[in-house]
């Protein structure tokens, strides 16, 4: 006698249930995390903690000074919030374009869901979903002390972070429709996956961006300090990027309105109505696009190599070094320039630097009249923290993500009688030594703009030279500490977890070396402005600048040590 | 060659390896087989230096692998079940590298890779990047790499998986001819047939132990099978699924 066998119901497979292995996979995640890093966690939290307190009482102190303005404090108050929605809006546009192309075409579970009968909306549902989440959590927890901030000073109430949520909600979905939408039809338009035309676009998009929205800043008027008196002047001015009809705008008004007892329902309307008709269209979008631009982002890969030239110089450079560094190096190199999710980022590395070059030239400090050294002095001393975050976000793009670039090849590695000292400190050096000349070449550029004195030009010099060199291990040590080793795009890395600690620790390493600085530096400037002409290179300077070098040490060899222990315990 | 001496791996309570002793000499090939999960690519894979021991010892041509890491691996040559490369190089390139991951590069190396990618018939795709390749020709690649740098011993985790009949008949030689010249492999895989007809001696992992080890007459005479072939002695010492329950199972 045979058992009857019972036929399954079939019931199509919904969105959570699409999302159910993620879901599981970041819970089993927190789980290990949880019961292995005890000391990760504190770090974390420590680090955590100081960059939401500085963002809270940044944000707080300028709203409390806008709220001593009568009538037009709040309405001021409004326009930040706008400004910081706007240029929030066009980060996360972006961020939804790059990673809309991997959770929609290049994720590994596609092939699975894409042969299963898994109805075509569902499955637009759930990756926008999960786009959204992927591209939106660092946004939503940089806005949280900020919009904490707003809630405190206006007295938003307990109520005040649901309204906030449900302003916010539209808000991050909107880009991800767009980003999603405009990422299916570039990867139609381009055959046979080119996602290399399709990343270099979105590069060039960015810069364009970053471009237009410098304009739309018109970072000219800054140079005409008369023309703010002070900064609820220049808030009053800042008003050109935002419209009525952007949703931006609908955003920041439904939590002003919400904090200045405004019953206003028609933002909140907008941006719900308009999130759902761009969901629509998006579906709909997507019905038509995706099949075909599924299967043209699955067909053939890069088969060739251009630029071999470089290749045979770099290799004769580098002909000095053992063997064993040497390939790693040249290997390294090579992939660097071959993956465009890698090297498209050097666009963008350059946006940054003619944007902060540009910057500083706008500063203004020479509009005819002589202008006191104390001023010039503290400008080139404060351009140090400028630079040194610079620094520090092109260390998180290039130096954090280069072990966990390494990711399915460790078995080589770890097989081979590879030194993983030999290896960590050839990633650090392939990453710090170009870090350091872009370092040394903004501050002297900078500094020259700002017609720095010898004194400040070698503080800033010896400044940012520390800082670059402990930068870049920090970023290699917290890489290892923080790995992504299956990783489907790398320029997700950066912004990942690890790299928004590796960001603020960077930032707390540059603040203690500021404030270890600032004494002697303002004691020097103290003396000038009293008419002591003696020289600037006391005892007290030179002490400041032994702490400087040891901090700068410890924080150069400490992660490196932490990361090789971490390396040699790494079971793959 | 090869000597593992009270062996373990655990991963929190879960004991993956308990206890494995093996002695593989020279001139061996020893093919150890398994059901999923027994135990043979975590052995593997601490050969290999890849995962520490929870306790136990694994020495590879006298070199102890965790006391002299880099002694041990110059030795060897690991192919892992799955061929994972840097897909932004070329094939050449890769080999290459790997050549310089054991401090070896020059003249020598290069008509070494020539010669490996021959042999392989990747030649025509030696300047593509991996990427372009199919699992079969990934594979054939990291075998190369496996022997780019003339080891001592090969540590191989299912070596024929991807591979067309062509390729398997090749690898089958070069095991052969390796083991002939004083060579040890250590090789795992699914493939009976391929154990009996290959291997000089055999291991059979269950439940992280070595169940039974030695020729095959060895191991049918410890295991009291008669006549019996390495499928029947397998199946009796790792249990096997009755028919009807695969019936049930495929709902007929």
């Amino acid at each position: 006698m045979t058992t009857p066998v019972t036929t399954p119901t079939r019931r199509p497979a919904g969105a959570a249930q699409i999302l159910f292995p993620k879901y599981r996979s970041i819970l089993a995640r927190l789980r290990t995390e949880r019961s292995g890093a005890g000391g990760r966690a504190l770090l974390l939290l420590v680090v955590g903690a100081g960059f939401w307190l500085g963002a809270f009482a940044v944000s707080y102190r300028v709203l409390n000074y806008l709220g001593t303005t009568p009538e037009i404090g709040a309405l001021l108050a409004g326009r930040i919030l706008s400004m910081l929605l706007l240029a929030f809006g066009s980060i996360l546009l972006l961020s939804n374009l790059v990673t809309a192309l991997s959770t929609f075409f290049l994720a590994k579970d596609l092939d699975m869901l894409v042969s299963a009968p898994v109805d075509w909306g569902r499955l637009y549902l759930a990756k926008l979903f999960e786009t959204m989440i992927h591209s939106s959590w660092m946004v939503a927890l940089m806005l949280v002390p900020i919009l904490t901030a707003f809630g405190v000073v206006y007295h938003g109430g307990w109520l005040f972070p649901f309204a906030a949520l449900v302003a916010l909600f539209p808000f991050f979905l909107l880009p991800t429709v767009i980003g999603s939408a405009i990422t299916l039809v570039l990867v139609n338009v381009f055959p046979a996956r080119r996602t290399r035309d399709l990343l270099t676009l979105i590069a060039i998009g960015a810069v364009g961006g970053v471009v237009l929205l410098l304009r739309f800043l018109r970072p000219e008027r800054l140079s005409r300090p008369e023309g703010f008196r002070n900064l609820v002047d220049f808030v009053a001015e800042l008003k050109a990027p935002t419209h009525p009809l952007m949703p931006t705008e609908w955003a920041a008004s439904a939590i002003m309105n919400w904090l200045s007892r405004i019953g206003d329902p028609l933002p909140l309307a907008l941006l719900w109505s308009t999130a759902g008709a761009l969901i629509v269209f998006g579906a709909a979008i997507h019905s038509r696009l995706y099949p075909a631009g599924f299967s043209k982002a699955q067909e053939g890969a890069d088969k060739y190599v251009a630029g071999l030239g470089w290749q045979k110089v770099a290799a004769r450079l580098l002909r000095w070094l053992p063997v064993t560094r040497r390939e790693f190096i040249l290997k390294d190199l090579r992939i660097f320039f071959r993956d465009t999710t890698q090297w498209s980022q050097l666009i963008l590395l350059a946006v940054l630097l003619i944007v902060y070059v540009f910057n500083i030239r706008a500063l203004p400090l020479y509009t005819g009249e002589k202008v006191p050294y104390l001023l010039v002095s503290l400008v080139v001393f404060l351009n140090q923290g400028l630079a040194g975050f610079v620094l520090a976000a092109i260390a998180a793009r290039f130096i954090f993500p280069s072990v966990s670039l390494e990711g399915r090849q460790l078995w080589l590695l770890k097989s081979s009688p590879l030194d993983l000292r030999a290896m960590l400190w050839s990633k650090y050096w392939v990453g710090t030594a170009p870090l350091l000349i872009v370092a040394l070449t903004i501050t002297v550029v900078t500094n020259e703009i700002l017609r720095a004195s010898p004194f400040t030009m070698f503080l800033s010099v010896v400044t940012i030279a520390c800082f670059t060199m402990a930068a870049g291990a920090l970023a290699l040590g917290l890489g290892v500490l923080f790995p992504h080793f299956d990783t489907e795009n790398a320029a997700q890395i950066p912004t990942s977890f690890g790299g928004i600690v590796f960001m603020m620790s960077a930032i707390l390493l540059l603040a203690g070396i500021i404030a270890i600085e600032a004494g002697p530096v303002s004691a020097h400037l103290r003396a000038y402005q009293l008419g002591e002409r003696t020289s600037a290179f006391t005892s007290e300077l030179w002490w400041a600048m032994a702490q400087v070098f040891g901090l700068a040490a410890a924080a150069t060899l400490i992660p490196i040590r932490l990361s090789l222990r971490r390396l040699n315990a790494l079971e793959v | 060659m090869i000597l593992l001496t009270n062996l373990i791996k655990r991963y929190g309570k879960f004991t993956a390896v308990n206890d494995i002793s093996l002695e593989i000499p020279r001139g061996t090939l020893y093919g150890l087989l398994g059901p999923n999960g027994a135990g043979k690519t975590t052995t593997m894979r601490m050969i290999a230096g890849i995962l520490r021991p929870t306790s136990g010892t694994v020495s590879v041509a006298g070199f102890d692998v965790v006391a002299e890491p880099m002694e041990a691996k110059r030795r060897l040559g690991f192919i892992p079940d799955r061929p994972f490369v840097y897909d932004k190089l070329t094939g050449a390139e890769f080999l290459r590298f790997v050549a310089g991951l054991y401090g070896q590069s020059g003249p020598e190396i290069e008509r070494r890779l020539d010669e490996l990618l021959e042999l392989f018939e990747l030649s025509p795709w030696k300047h593509e990047l991996t990427e372009s390749y199919s699992h079969g020709m990934r594979q054939k690649l990291i075998i190369s790499s496996a022997l780019v740098h003339r080891p001592e011993v090969i540590v191989v985790d299912e070596p024929m998986v991807g591979l067309d009949p062509k390729s398997a008949r090749l690898l089958k030689n070069i095991f052969r001819h390796f083991v002939d010249r004083g060579g040890t492999v250590l090789m795992s895989t699914h493939t009976l047939e391929i154990a009996e007809a290959m291997c000089d001696r055999i291991g059979i992992v269950f439940g992280g132990r070595i169940a039974a080890a030695g020729t095959m007459s060895e191991i049918r005479t410890q295991t009291a099978s008669g006549n019996a072939s390495l499928e029947e002695v397998f199946l009796k010492l790792t249990g096997g699924v009755a028919d009807r329950e695969l019936s049930a199972a495929l709902g007929d």
